[in-house]
């Protein structure tokens, strides 16, 4: 299935199949660039899935042996960073990279070598990744990589320093990707697209990308400490020696949170497009949709020591981590409240894309809620490293960024491909997801609860957590054949799909203007743009947008 | 929501008004922003994240400062001296890339080189300062990264901004090569400013380490 999915943008005509790979390795165009990053993501999914569902087999029945423990450590190692480093930025990326130009009446993004560059680094830091498996095996010091786990004494074979060069590369990648969105978003809007008038998915990616500005570069620099450790003998994390574990912690999560928010902003934005067309609404409060867009955009960048309660911090930080971290909860709620006052009095469609939708906004509220639960202190206490924090934030990166990616996907597929996904299918990929996603991570909270830890690879029969975790492990499998229909639907559906027209959905931003697939310049000529909707103004001239803006 | 499809112009008199400034569909101009373009934005970005980067090595050079159980100590080691001419080298590099960018913009060729060249010149004298200086605290107080918590932070920190003199050398050589060739020149003097906004970046994380280093730490 994932070799399926490396060739699905491949065209079905021209030329031979030698020249077509020349094409897709040598493009700059940055829609042939995007579906390359969204093709890489899925790969790396079906290779992070895989890696969950062998720990959900090994941890079916209490003191199972299926999988060693070191083996058990690779593959939770390996699952968190490919998830989070190969799946979901450049997921999220590539939708940008297809998305942005298009939306703001460009021809593309600002710097194209620079893009070709994001996304192989990108693709080069995943394989360099997993060539740590061809050295006697993969990093096995979670993929938050505590200090001083990563230090030689600790890890000694080179497993760990493929697991930082791979990141530090694939930084490079995350880098140049925001930097161009910056650049392209900033200096290259159609005339009369002025930031008020920006469809509001590059409100989100604007953001994401300064967030990516801010959090990737400490991480890369914390990344090249532990490799001059591990290489020079230096001791930044090497305690024996004076070096501080904690400054590791520091500077990992002033990465790891606005991590986060970096992998579920572009989701708001994607499911702020869809839920005006499938509710045949204006988005609600978009100025006031923007401000929360910047606020939780700052704000995430304060509140990473939440990550870091149980290190004993002193009463004062743990009061400010914890208040910072509830405040983010305002700007998301007016977030929430207006995706609901669009949805409210609207003539609702539940095509593909709203019902991931829908799944986004019921899922992401709990997890939300779990978050608000978890940043109390007192409570992160108790549930620190407990199944209950791997229950809430595979909530919010499944129930948020999956759900909502897929709501992007199915709504964007047709407009990339001229051909609309199979509808059948697609509801069949939502309700085993939403039903298996369920059943895998809501009694993970249950087992947290019940004193689970996080990580380990087995546990006693009388712990009483055997029923939650076979109820998880039949989640997970629930789960599995979701994704195997979504990919089989996008290559089918790329082959035979019913032919979708420019504009399936009759919707209104700039990129459903042009055809589908859009032309390699997208615009043949670029249009005027008077209002947020665009494409209403074009097909209601009569009653244009800009009247009431 | 009304079938015409008329040409917004004619349609106007019969509609209703929501606003009434003149004719209602007569759409309002478009003002052209006055902002920066592409690549400056660009290169602001670009500076914005490695801003992220040097603060965050800044940070843990701070948090190690005066934990060391082993010598040298900065105070030992560092010379300050040397460190002052390279300082003044850096400094005044940035009134040279000015003059040369600003000379650029004005067509006037022949004095952006001087100032261009001059740049280079101060820069690698930079490196070469602190090539020297490296050596000496290698030789003389035997101050490697693996030495202690104070060569470890010390090497890295000063390491990478040295680099990034080097990446602006190199830079500049290039920009060098094609202002040569005419490829830079008063009407096309984007790769000469925005590699001056670079230089001038590069220079005021100087003046931090400078004042975290040599200053706060010695």
């Amino acid at each position: 299935m994932a070799v399926a999915e490396q060739k699905l943008p491949l065209e079905t005509q021209s030329p031979s199949w030698t020249e077509k790979l020349h094409e897709w390795v040598t493009t700059v165009d940055h829609k042939q660039i995007g579906a390359l990053y969204v093709a890489m993501s899925v790969v790396f999914l079906v290779i992070g899935g895989c890696e969950a569902l062998l720990m959900r087999w090994q941890l079916l029945f209490p003191r199972s042996d299926f999988l060693q423990p070191d083996v058990f450590n690779q593959m939770f190692t390996m699952h968190g960073t490919t998830m989070v480093f190969f799946v979901g930025m450049p997921i999220l990326i590539g939708m940008g990279n297809y998305l942005v130009p298009l939306m703001i009446g460009a021809r593309d993004m600002a710097f194209p070598r620079l893009n070709a560059l994001g996304l192989w680094a990108t693709l080069f830091g995943g394989c360099l990744t997993y060539f740590s498996f061809a050295t006697g095996g993969a990093p096995a010091v979670g993929w938050f990589a505590y200090a001083p786990l990563t230090e030689r004494t600790f890890a000694r074979g080179p497993a760990t320093d493929f697991w930082a060069l791979g990141l530090v590369v694939s930084g490079v990648g995350t880098i140049s990707a925001a930097v161009n969105f910056v650049a392209t978003i900033l200096g290259m809007r159609a005339p009369g697209m002025t930031l008020r008038k920006m469809p509001f998915f590059v409100w989100t990616m604007l953001w994401t990308s300064v967030q990516m500005l801010l959090a990737v570069p400490p991480l890369t620099a914390a990344l090249v400490m532990v490799l001059f450790d591990r290489q020079f003998e230096a001791h930044f994390f090497d305690t024996a020696n004076g070096g501080s574990a904690i400054l590791w912690q520091h500077l990992f999560w002033f990465f790891g949170h606005p991590e986060v928010y970096i992998l579920i902003l572009p989701v708001f934005g994607m499911v702020s497009e869809v839920i005006p067309v499938f509710s045949r609404k204006v988005l609600f409060g978009y100025e006031f949709m923007a401000a929360a867009t910047m606020a939780i955009a700052f704000i995430s960048m304060g509140v990473w020591a939440h990550h870091m309660f149980c290190i004993g911090m002193s009463r004062t930080l743990d009061l400010y981590f914890a208040a910072a971290s509830l405040l983010v909860s305002i700007p998301t709620g007016i977030k929430f409240f207006n995706w609901l006052a669009t949805i409210y009095g609207g003539r609702l469609r539940f095509d593909s894309p709203m019902l991931f939708a829908f799944g986004f906004l019921s899922m992401f509220l709990i997890g939300g809620l779990t978050g608000i639960m978890l940043a109390s202190a007192p409570f992160d206490f108790q549930l620190s490293d407990s199944y209950f924090v791997v229950g809430h934030f595979h909530w919010v990166l499944i129930g948020g960024t999956l759900f909502g990616t897929f709501a992007g996907i199915h709504y964007w597929y047709p407009k990339a491909t001229g051909r609309r996904l199979s509808e059948r299918l697609a509801r069949w990929q939502f309700w085993l997801l939403y039903i298996g996603f369920i059943l895998t991570f809501g009694p993970m909270h249950v087992s947290g609860m019940l004193g689970m830890p996080r990580r380990i690879f087995t546990y006693e029969p009388d712990r009483g957590w055997a029923l939650w975790n076979q109820l998880a492990t039949l989640g997970a499998f629930i789960q599995a054949p979701s994704f195997a229909i979504f990919a089989y639907n996008l290559w089918i559906s790329y082959r035979r799909g019913e032919p979708a027209g420019d504009d399936p959905w009759d919707a209104w931003t700039l990129e459903w203007m042009t055809t589908s697939p859009p032309p390699v310049y997208n615009f043949a000529e670029i249009p005027t743009i008077r209002s947020r909707r665009p494409l209403w103004d074009a097909k209601h001239p009569d009653d244009p947008d800009w009247k009431y803006e | 929501m009304s079938d015409e499809h008329q040409p917004p112009q004619d349609s106007g008199a019969s509609l209703p008004e929501r606003r009434d400034e003149g004719s209602p569909l007569e759409p309002p101009a478009i003002v052209p922003e006055q902002t920066l373009n592409a690549a400056q934005w660009g290169m602001l970005a670009f500076l914005l994240s490695e801003a992220a980067f040097f603060s965050t090595l800044v940070v843990a050079y701070i948090s190690f400062m005066g934990k060391d159980k082993v010598g040298p100590a900065p105070s030992e080691a560092l010379s300050l001296p040397l460190v002052i001419v390279t300082t003044a080298c850096l400094l005044s590099s940035s009134g040279t890339v000015h003059m040369a960018t600003h000379s650029l913009a004005h067509g006037r060729q022949s004095r952006f080189y001087l100032w261009w060249l001059a740049t280079i010149a101060l820069g690698v004298a930079f490196l070469a300062g602190t090539g020297y200086e490296w050596r000496e605290l290698i030789e003389r107080h035997g101050l490697t990264i693996s030495r202690n918590l104070f060569g470890t932070t010390y090497y890295t920190l000063v390491g990478f901004h040295g680099l990034h003199v080097t990446v602006g050398v190199i830079a500049m050589l290039v920009v060098l090569a094609l202002a040569a060739r005419r490829a830079v020149n008063g009407q096309n003097k984007q790769a000469a400013e925005l590699t001056g906004w670079y230089w001038h970046f590069v220079d005021g994380v100087w003046v931090v380490v400078f004042t975290v280093v040599y200053v706060a730490g010695r």
